[in-house]
């Protein structure tokens, strides 16, 4: 399986990511810059935290319009798998292929800290290697990581088992305690918390690493069933 | 060349933590007719006059200048300036 680690100007988790997915399943993964016009010669995109192009106007809106988005939201939109963490998420919002959008933390601090989430549905391609309803503890990192979605929205998320991470306390005002979302057909994930930094005991957690196993045995599975 | 002032404002019922944050400061100073405060951006445009000015701005805001999912926008198209 061939991963594509999208770099903005401003990008920072970029290293980290490469990092999980080459020790943590030991597949390809290249750093794609984001000039690139054509990542369909991969099987996944993952967008990286960090604060691509400072964070300028809205986190993620400048980001959102960067050459590379185009394929990439064509290839999202033909299913390819897409992880978006933290910053990455921001920009799924802001591209629009995840609903919502997000806001400064409701304490306007900037939270670095392992958290506990709750695996809300270890039925998607990103989370098989969870149990349902088990606790995670996961590294986040952000200044607006509220998230906000109008009430339709939200009751949509519910009712497609759609929210897929929830956070245990209550740290950032996100409604629902919305920690990751998913796209209508499950292929494209946004997440807040970092799965990159807990992927060794070093780090402290290893929690992150069965999020990426994930990937790579249901991509696996349907790849060997469809050819 | 026009000026364009466009104005991004939280949408009603969407929570401003900074302008709470705000609205809290200025009450500690002792301005406590102030009932609420809400934190929104100015953004100044200097435009080239060309066909579908209004469209084109619109378009502008509604693709990056605001968030619709949070923002609600307006504009004013000012005076001609000289470039």
């Amino acid at each position: 399986m061939k991963f594509a680690v999208i770099v903005f100007p401003g990008s920072n988790c970029d290293d980290d990511m490469y990092y999980a997915i080459e020790e943590t399943l030991g597949e390809e993964v290249e750093k794609v810059w984001y000039t690139e016009t054509d990542i369909s010669g991969y099987d996944a995109v993952l967008l990286p935290g960090g604060f691509s192009y400072g964070d300028y106007l809205r986190s993620g809106a400048i980001a959102r319009f960067a050459p590379v988005m185009e394929s990439i939201i064509e290839e999202a939109q033909r299913g390819m798998p897409v992880l978006g963490i933290c910053n990455g998420f921001q920009v799924l919002l802001e591209a629009r292929l995840l609903p919502g959008a997000m806001q400064f933390n409701k304490n306007l601090k900037f939270i670095c800290r392992p958290t506990p989430l709750t695996v809300v549905n270890a039925d998607t391609m990103f989370t098989t290697e969870y149990e349902q309803g088990s606790t995670v503890t996961i590294p986040v990192a952000h200044g607006e990581g509220n998230y906000y979605c109008d009430d339709d929205t939200l009751e949509v998320l519910k009712q497609n088992d759609r929210i897929i991470f929830t956070y245990q306390d209550d740290i950032n005002g996100s409604a629902a305690g919305i920690a990751g979302i998913t796209n209508e057909k499950g292929n494209i994930l946004g997440m807040m918390p970092h799965p990159e930094r807990a992927v060794s005991d070093l780090l402290g957690s290893t929690d992150g690493r069965r999020l990426f196993q994930s990937m790579l045995k249901n991509w696996r599975e349907s790849h060997v069933a469809s050819s | 060349m026009f000026k364009v002032h466009v104005y991004v404002t939280l949408k009603e019922g969407v929570l401003d933590p900074q302008g709470s944050a705000v609205a809290d400061s200025l009450h500690a100073m002792n301005y406590t007719e102030v009932n609420s405060v809400r934190i929104g951006k100015y953004l100044e445009l200097e435009v080239e006059n060309t066909d579908n000015l209004e469209k084109r701005i619109e378009e502008m805001c509604e693709k990056l200048l605001s968030n619709p999912v949070i923002e609600d926008y307006t504009y004013t198209i000012g005076e001609a300036v000289s470039s």
